[in-house]
């Protein structure tokens, strides 16, 4: 069996009283795509954060590549990693061309860079006119793969997607769902998605991990989610009120 | 027992408040020093540090010549005035020129910067942390701190310096266009006694009050927007607490530089 891309082992992490991780233990083989799934404020997002380094866990252990991250360079560790996030956090007074190549902004020529985002963007689908254009004049579904664009500049080996179809319709949902499954096909690059939106996790997801108060309740293939009879999984992907996942009302 | 509950929670509330306080001068020393820490390890940013400048620096002049020129006047006006009382009208030019560039230059000038300066830097850092662009900047291998941080702080203490000096300039001049135009003072006779009373210390030690301003101006935008709270109510009260930090700070180093330089 080859050596993990990502592992967490017995990750806790708490705010204050607020205990967000209380042992997350979760696996990710290389290339694959794994989708975490769990309802607001389970700990989705801390999870990714704990592995980026944005977030230090107070126990627990994460591992990229079979060493822990405490013990790799972080700027070596940090461009294995692309990340989508949820609201895009674009930079506001960068062009597009200058955010897709913000990576490589300080080691490249204007040309060379202007280039490489204008290719990722045509990659993205969008054109060239949308190079010069600031952020803030985008759509939100344009924005999205800009941050998308941005993501894949430098072919990294894992990307993140945190809640990438938030806040778009069904149609450009289904285009961005679209998107990440090639890019990551192409890239062979290992992947790791949150959401909440299920026609995401059946599009992207090569495995599903499902979090409830701070711990893996379940995971496994996607071709199991419907069939694997664990009562928080059924919950959440029939979205019922009733059952072991507490809704307030 | 009410009556001692009531005394605890006074002292309770004391503590806490100066326990408070020292946190909180805490951690602005240790944000200082990162930034500092920044500024002199590469890699830099010139590209924002240029934008930062004319940020902080061009874009404040007309609002910072305007207050100089009123003041200069008004400070003109003023002294002939008062000094009217006891037959001290002929000090108008040098007391102008003495009063702007060790005083009222750096001050009025910081805390008219500031108003303008940290609440603009502390809103865009503010939203950058809401917005998880902080966090982007992290996951693209770059260091915030060198990156947002020590750009703002450099450019605030190389412009402050330049914006003092010709807030000064102005504020001389808009003493010269009161003195000659409506108090009937010899135009050249006012330029020489400006010139003749005004010593080097004076101008460098306004220029040092300066420079201190633009760190406090800059430090203060940067510290409250990096550590904003979350929403629109959070980068609001950022925005605040940064303006008010910024001006309450320039007061206090203003009087300790003015005891360091002056005092004998």
């Amino acid at each position: 069996m080859s050596t993990p891309k990502i592992e967490l082992r017995g990750v806790h992490k708490a705010f204050g009283s607020n205990r967000v991780l209380r042992g997350v233990d979760l696996s990710v083989a290389p290339s694959e795509s794994m989708v975490i799934i769990g309802g607001s404020g389970t700990g989705k997002s801390i999870t990714i954060k704990s592995v980026l380094g944005l977030v230090k866990p107070d126990t627990g252990t994460v591992m990229v590549d079979g060493k822990d991250v405490r013990k790799h360079n972080r700027e070596a560790l940090l461009d294995k990693f692309g990340m989508l996030f949820q609201g895009g956090a674009l930079f506001d007074s960068l062009r597009v061309w200058e955010n897709v190549a913000f990576r490589v902004l300080r080691s490249k020529s204007t040309d060379e860079c202007r280039e490489l985002a204008v290719e990722k963007l045509r990659r993205v689908g969008l054109g060239p006119d949308t190079a010069d254009r600031f952020p803030a004049e985008l759509s939100g579904g344009m924005q999205k793969r800009v941050g998308l664009a941005r993501a894949i500049a430098t072919s990294p080996e894992i990307i993140f997607f945190d809640e990438p179809t938030t806040g778009l319709d069904p149609i450009m949902s289904d285009v961005i769902n679209d998107l990440i499954r090639e890019l990551v096909v192409e890239l062979k690059c290992t992947a790791m998605t949150i959401t909440h939106d299920m026609t995401s996790v059946r599009k992207i997801a090569d495995k599903v991990a499902m979090l409830h108060e701070g711990v893996i309740q379940w995971t496994g293939p996607v071709s199991e989610l419907d069939t694997c009879g664990n009562p928080y999984v059924e919950q959440f992907i029939h979205g019922r009120a009733e059952g072991p996942i507490e809704a307030l009302r | 027992m009410t009556a001692l509950s009531a005394i605890h929670g006074f002292v309770a509330g004391i503590g806490a408040a100066v326990l408070g306080l020292c946190q909180s001068v805490g951690a602005v020393t240790l944000f200082a020093l990162k930034g500092v820490l920044a500024i002199l390890v590469p890699p830099w940013y010139f590209r924002e540090l240029f934008r930062q400048i004319m940020k902080i620096g061009y874009y404040s002049l007309p609002v910072v010549g305007l207050t100089a020129v009123a003041t200069g006047g008004v400070l003109a006006l003023q002294i002939y005035i008062g000094g009217s009382r006891f037959n001290a009208e002929s000090v108008v030019a040098s007391i102008v020129a003495i009063g702007m560039v060790r005083e009222l230059g750096p001050v009025l000038g910081g805390l008219v910067v500031a108003g303008r300066v940290s609440a603009a830097i502390a809103a865009e850092i503010g939203t950058m942390r809401v917005t998880e662009q902080i966090d982007a900047l992290t996951t693209l291998s770059t260091n915030p701190f060198r990156y947002l941080v020590a750009p703002r702080l450099l450019a605030g203490v190389l412009t402050m310096p330049v914006l003092v000096a010709v807030a000064d300039t102005i504020g001389i001049m808009g003493g010269y266009l009161v003195g000659v135009n409506r108090l009937g003072f010899n135009g050249a006779t006012y330029i020489r006694n400006t010139v003749d009373f005004l010593t080097f210390g004076d101008i460098a030690s306004g220029l040092v009050k300066a420079a201190v301003f633009g760190f406090i101006i800059t430090l203060m935008g940067c510290f409250h927007g990096y550590n904003s709270g979350r929403g629109a109510q959070g980068v609001g009260r950022a925005t605040t607490n940064a303006v008010v930090s910024a001006m309450v700070l320039i007061l206090a180093f203003d009087y300790l530089l003015t005891e360091l330089f002056f005092s004998t």
